[in-house]
């Protein structure tokens, strides 16, 4: 696909998403006449670009649902809910027709071609009621119309270049009312006739509603090599026109020598009949344009002031992940350069390296700030998805989102639809009950799930949370012990059996309600959300819902790192979940007796040796050091021979080759040169925990 | 008898594994590096030998003599990384591989490469496209797609999941 389609289909599937969520605004307020206009603009976008990209499919769709939304916006057709699931659907039919762009299944025809049908009954309903005042309309725009003498002589040798002159005046012929004369040069000798070269020019008196550029078009390639001459008989003036083709036409038949001077002769004649007719009329038509002119400025200044608002400039996102890249490498090159003014100690050279310091970092901000996009994006989508399972599953249900505007890093936005589609729809599907239900339980039949997002640090908090049943932990359990994850004598939290639902294997969809075929399991949801470096925790309380909280960090490429050394190796903590660091000394850990923990200003505090963990040689210091995190609301400290400090933390993915060590997220290049990893907490801590468990298994 | 898969001649670029001599298409080959530091990885196989920076980006290095079976690379004045393009599931990759030595670059016309035999050889057959001659000696070709192969690597990965479960101890980390 070449790259203008790509354009097209990245275009209209934003507009797509644009049109869903005015119609879907317009189901609550239909009179609302910007939504409408809204709605308009983007069908007529996506119709227009498409035509001119070769999507010549959905422009013929867009096309009649485009005709429907203009009678809508001249408020001749009124908005229905059947008018609005139309809509959606042929959305639905637009989008499947910018994926297939190669071929579409017999299937989605079908169903276009519906549609299609059922958006023509209702500009027919239409027309039936009301075809007087239609006829005016159309009599107004036939008003436009003009009559044009266009001579046009082709040079002799236009058969070399391939072109046929008729072709041009079939297109001629197209575009309205034509009497065409051909001529043939008289003067040509019979002994050097050649059958090759064109003899012929023609004179074509032309009634139409099209401008002169659009004609000349017509002519657009043979410009160079014919004589061509447009002459304006006539224009706009209401019907006369009408009269005067006619009258033209007699007048040219009734010529017993047809050639294009007489043409032309007669023509003029006729023209200073109706000049006089016009200039009456010009005078009419005078003040109206001053009127008109008037309303045109108005709409100018408005025009303007939106084009102000929007002035958004498209970038492709490859652009960015390459400008990122480079702030990357810069901010690595900074810190170099702050690693070598220290050494030196020279004060010229200290200012400069801090000027470049936060001349970086503000750069650096800069360049992720244009990455981040609101996240009411794809909450809109969403509107839909709620909209039309709730009416599948004969549910009533309300989708309330708060925090639409705020801000995530794009590439984090994409990733996060699937795993909230999985999310939402285990709501509906499982949370929310049949409205009877509801009632009994004393609730309102419409269940609303919240859709929230929020800043957190360097995070950002998503909360999807439902008002319905909630889960069950008994079941939960007993599901678990079935299917081998869990021991029967495990002693669990109610948080941890809210998190077996979210091991492989353990789907809610097909064990807890039975509602099967859905295959929606929460594991997919884990796993994304792990790819972005996220946790997610669930709450849930019987009859009162479900509340999952996914806490996702703000971007993937820089993060704010804390910088330890363990021997001869750097780590980097995320800085965001480091609460404080203290000191651990031998005697300390001798004192408690093998219990990894720490005493922090009289509460203990688990600990996890990474030495130990990540089997590294070295002289342990007498002194070490312990990084307590906070990690989905526990103190957690880890132990490090040294806290180096703060570093701007540039993330490079260890690829694929390392794609399965968890533990590790990345890594970071550091000043001179060395590489540093990146700790993924909470994979430790999870490490850390499995072994305890076999460990204390294993003594048992 | 000459092999199906290599029919014009190539140039290769021809290192030292202990005493034995291998030869990659110099195709594949990015650069020949001087050995630097490897931070290593935690949790992996031996082999694994961790990540360089390379000019800005992560590269992961493995150790082809330990992969092949034979001790853990010494670092002398002559060792080496090759970075080496290869495709794992049709993805580009950059790796570098340990060498105790790079010798040089030539050509080796088809004929003179045979298959590699599948018995007497203490090298996995899968490994080798096959042995060239060059003068006295004989080359093997490496097949640097297939060492890293998916499969290969979910071997690797098996085997450093299972030695992690049991005694971590056994990793040895010193550089």
């Amino acid at each position: 696909m070449d790259i203008h389609s790509e354009a097209y289909i990245a275009e209209a599937e934003e507009l797509l998403s644009e049109l869903e969520s005015s119609l879907l605004e317009l189901e609550i307020s239909p009179e609302d006449t910007d939504l409408i206009n809204r709605a308009f603009r983007a069908l007529h976008t996506i119709k227009g670009s498409g035509a001119m990209f070769g999507f010549e499919d959905i422009a013929r769709f867009t096309h009649e649902i485009e005709t429907v939304f203009d009678f809508v916006r001249d408020g001749k057709i009124k908005i229905t809910k059947e008018l609005i699931n139309l809509t959606l659907q042929s959305c639905d039919i637009i989008k499947i027709f910018l994926k297939n762009t190669e071929q579409t299944s017999a299937e989605d025809e079908i169903k276009a071609i519906q549609i299609v049908n059922s958006f023509r009954k209702m500009v027919k309903e239409y027309c039936e009621t009301e075809i007087e005042k239609n006829n005016e309309e159309i009599a107004k725009e036939i008003s436009n119309e003009k009559l044009i003498n266009i001579f046009f002589k082709p040079e002799q040798n236009i058969f070399l270049t391939g072109t046929n002159p008729l072709c041009l005046l079939e297109e001629l012929k197209g575009m309205g009312a034509a009497i065409i004369f051909g001529e043939i040069n008289s003067k040509i000798n019979p002994d050097e006739f050649n059958p090759e070269y064109c003899y012929a020019e023609w004179s074509i008196i032309l009634r139409t509603d099209r401008t002169e550029n659009e004609i000349r078009d017509v002519f657009i390639f043979v410009e160079d090599q014919c004589e061509l001459r447009f002459e304006k008989i006539a224009e706009k003036e209401e019907n006369v026109p009408d009269v005067k083709f006619e009258e033209l036409c007699e007048c040219v038949f009734s010529l017993s020598n047809k050639n294009i001077s007489d043409i032309e002769n007669c023509i003029s004649k006729i023209r200073k009949q109706s000049d006089c007719a016009i200039t009456e009329k010009n005078e009419i038509q005078q003040s109206a344009a001053e009127k008109e002119t008037e309303v045109n400025k108005s709409k100018k200044e408005k025009n303007k002031s939106n084009s102000a608002a929007g002035s958004n400039l498209k970038v492709s996102s490859e652009k960015l992940d390459r400008l990122v890249d480079l702030v990357g490498e810069l901010v690595t090159v900074q810190s170099r350069l702050t690693q070598i003014s220290a050494k030196y100690n020279l004060h010229d050279l200290t200012l400069i390296s801090e000027e470049v310091e936060r001349l970086t970092t503000d750069l650096r901000d800069n360049a992720m700030g244009i990455r981040m996009m609101p996240i009411g994006n794809t909450f809109a989508n969403f509107s839909r998805l709620v909209r039309d399972l709730s009416n599948e599953l004969g549910k009533m249900v309300e989708l309330q989102t708060e925090g639409a505007e705020t801000e995530l890093d794009k590439t984090v936005i994409d990733k996060l639809n699937e795993p909230l589609v999985h999310l939402i729809r285990n709501c509906i599907d499982h949370g929310i009950e049949m409205p009877e239900e509801r009632r009994k339980k004393g609730k309102s039949t419409r269940g609303v799930i919240k859709l929230s997002a929020v800043h957190s640090g360097g995070d950002v908090l998503i909360k999807v949370s439902d008002d319905g049943a909630g889960l069950n932990p008994e079941k939960i359990k007993k599901k678990a012990v079935d299917k081998g994850i869990i021991s029967k004598d495990a002693e669990l939290t109610e948080n941890e059996i809210f998190q077996l639902i979210t091991k492989p294997g353990f789907s809610t969809a097909e064990n807890i309600t039975n509602i099967s075929g859905r295959g929606v399991g929460t594991d997919v949801v884990i796993k994304a959300i792990e790819n972005l470096r996220g946790s997610l925790d669930i709450k849930s309380e019987a009859d009162k819902g479900t509340v999952i909280t996914l806490r996702i960090p703000l971007t993937l490429a820089i993060i704010e790192g804390l910088l330890v050394k363990i021997s001869s190796s750097y780590y980097i903590f995320p800085l965001s979940t480091v609460k404080e660091c203290v000191e651990l000394t031998k005697d300390e850990i001798k004192k408690s007796g093998g219990r990894k923990m720490a005493n922090v200003r009289g509460s203990l505090v688990p600990y996890i040796n990474i030495r130990e963990k990540f089997n590294i040689d070295g002289q342990v210091p007498e002194i070490q050091q312990v990084v307590i995190t906070e990690v989905n609301e526990r103190r957690i400290g880890f132990i490090v021979d040294q806290v180096i400090g703060e570093h701007q933390t540039v993330i490079k993915s260890l690829g694929k080759v390392y794609k399965n060590i968890k533990e590790i997220s990345g890594a970071t290049i550091l000043g001179d040169g060395t590489l540093a990893l990146i700790l993924d907490l909470l994979k430790l801590i999870e490490w850390e925990e499995n072994d305890s468990v076999n460990n204390y298994g294993r003594l048992q | 008898m000459s092999i199906p898969a290599i029919t014009e001649t190539k140039p290769y670029l021809s290192f030292n594994l202990d005493e034995e001599i291998f030869a990659v298409d110099v195709a594949k080959v990015h650069e020949v590096l001087e050995f630097t530091t490897i931070t290593k990885i935690p949790r992996v196989p031996d082999f694994m030998s961790g990540v360089i920076n390379l000019r800005g980006s992560v590269v992961p290095v493995i150790d082809l003599r330990m992969k092949f079976g034979l001790s853990k690379t010494e670092r002398t004045i002559d060792t080496c990384i090759i970075v080496l393009e290869i495709s794992i599931e049709g993805e580009k990759i950059v790796i570098g591989a340990l060498a105790d030595s790079v010798q040089e670059v030539f050509d080796i016309e088809p004929h003179q490469i045979e298959p590699a035999p599948n018995i007497g050889n203490r090298y996995k057959a899968n490994f080798i496209m096959g042995m060239g001659k060059r003068d006295e000696n004989f080359i093997m070709i490496l097949d640097i797609d297939k060492i890293f192969s998916s499969e290969e690597l979910e071997v690797f990965q098996e085997a450093g999941s299972s030695e992690l479960s049991g005694t971590s101890e056994t990793q040895s980390n010193n550089s």
